[in-house]
């Protein structure tokens, strides 16, 4: 019989579909019975989802220019670079 | 939703990275453009600023083209890629907290102390309840506050969507270390997201 604390740790397994199919069954049949860990496994994926839906996908204006721009000082050796934008 | 770049199209990287190293600028342009989205992604959430995030970036890829000749193609060049930045947006946090020490070791798990002390079910979906900047604000906010190792291997495995493997690569952990580390993050976020989405009076047991 698997215990919340067994669960907890199995939680990133299940979430992920990592796990053999008989703890699988397991885990699903505990989630059946225990209102809280299944609260926990609901809000732990939603957690991820939240994340992977809301980080921003496009890097700020210009900076692949200012990229460029600092490569090319550094490799034309005019300036000691440092880590600071090109003009 | 982010996949690791090197997946898609008919980008021939071995090509690009052969006249990179040959010193063509160019060709190094065309792999920063392909990765420099993903590397400020990752530099942005463990440094939290959008300023130190560019200086990361920066810095990551000059490293990484006056090094291309140190790079033996043994990992992908995305991952190796990857290592630069996180050790860059780490070193930039280290910096900053200069009366901090902010260590890789820094509140090393004993192994028992899971979190999890708010139980409660979330209220509709997030974005239908908050408006996209203050939504970004509160997983800001949720992140900030876990230890940098932690917020790094959530990058990785949970955003990036890098492997186990892959994360233990780029942060010279192990594999049982990334994997206790994602589940601990994992469980302080959603503690810490619990408190802004649960359903109001929903407790089971709200503070221990």
């Amino acid at each position: 019989m698997l215990t919340c604390k067994d669960f907890l740790n199995e939680l990133n397994a299940y979430l992920d579909q990592d796990l053999e199919e008989s703890l699988r069954r397991e885990i699903e049949l505990h989630l059946s019975e225990c209102p809280n860990c299944w609260v926990i496994t609901d809000t732990t994926r939603k957690t991820i989802q939240v994340y992977k839906g809301n980080t921003p996908h496009t890097v700020p204006e210009g900076v692949h220019a200012r990229l460029m721009a600092a490569l090319e000082k550094r490799r034309t050796g005019k300036g000691p670079g440092g880590s600071s934008s090109a003009p | 939703m982010s996949t690791t770049p090197a997946t898609s199209g008919t980008f021939d990287e071995t090509s690009v990275l052969a006249r990179a190293r040959e010193g063509d600028v160019a060709a190094f342009g065309e792999l920063a453009s392909r990765y420099e989205q993903s590397v400020f992604r990752i530099a942005r959430q463990i440094t939290q600023n959008d300023e130190d995030a560019e200086d990361v970036l920066q810095e990551s890829f000059l490293k990484a083209y006056e090094h291309l000749d140190s790079f033996q193609g043994q990992s992908k060049f995305y991952t190796w890629l990857v290592r630069i930045a996180v050790n860059e947006a780490l070193m930039k946090l280290r910096k900053r907290r200069t009366s901090k020490t902010v260590s890789l070791d820094e509140q090393l798990d004993t192994g028992e102390d899971l979190v999890v002390r708010e139980i409660a079910v979330w209220d509709g979906t997030p974005e239908d309840r908050y408006a996209r900047e203050e939504l970004r604000g509160i997983l800001d906010k949720a992140i900030q506050s876990l230890p940098p190792i932690f917020r790094s291997v959530f990058v990785l495995r949970d955003i990036e969507e890098l492997s186990t493997e892959e994360t233990a690569q780029v942060l010279d952990l192990s594999v049982p270390a990334v994997k206790s580390r994602l589940l601990r993050a994992r469980l302080q976020l959603r503690e810490k997201l619990t408190r802004y989405f649960k359903r109001k009076g929903d407790d089971v047991f709200a503070y221990m």
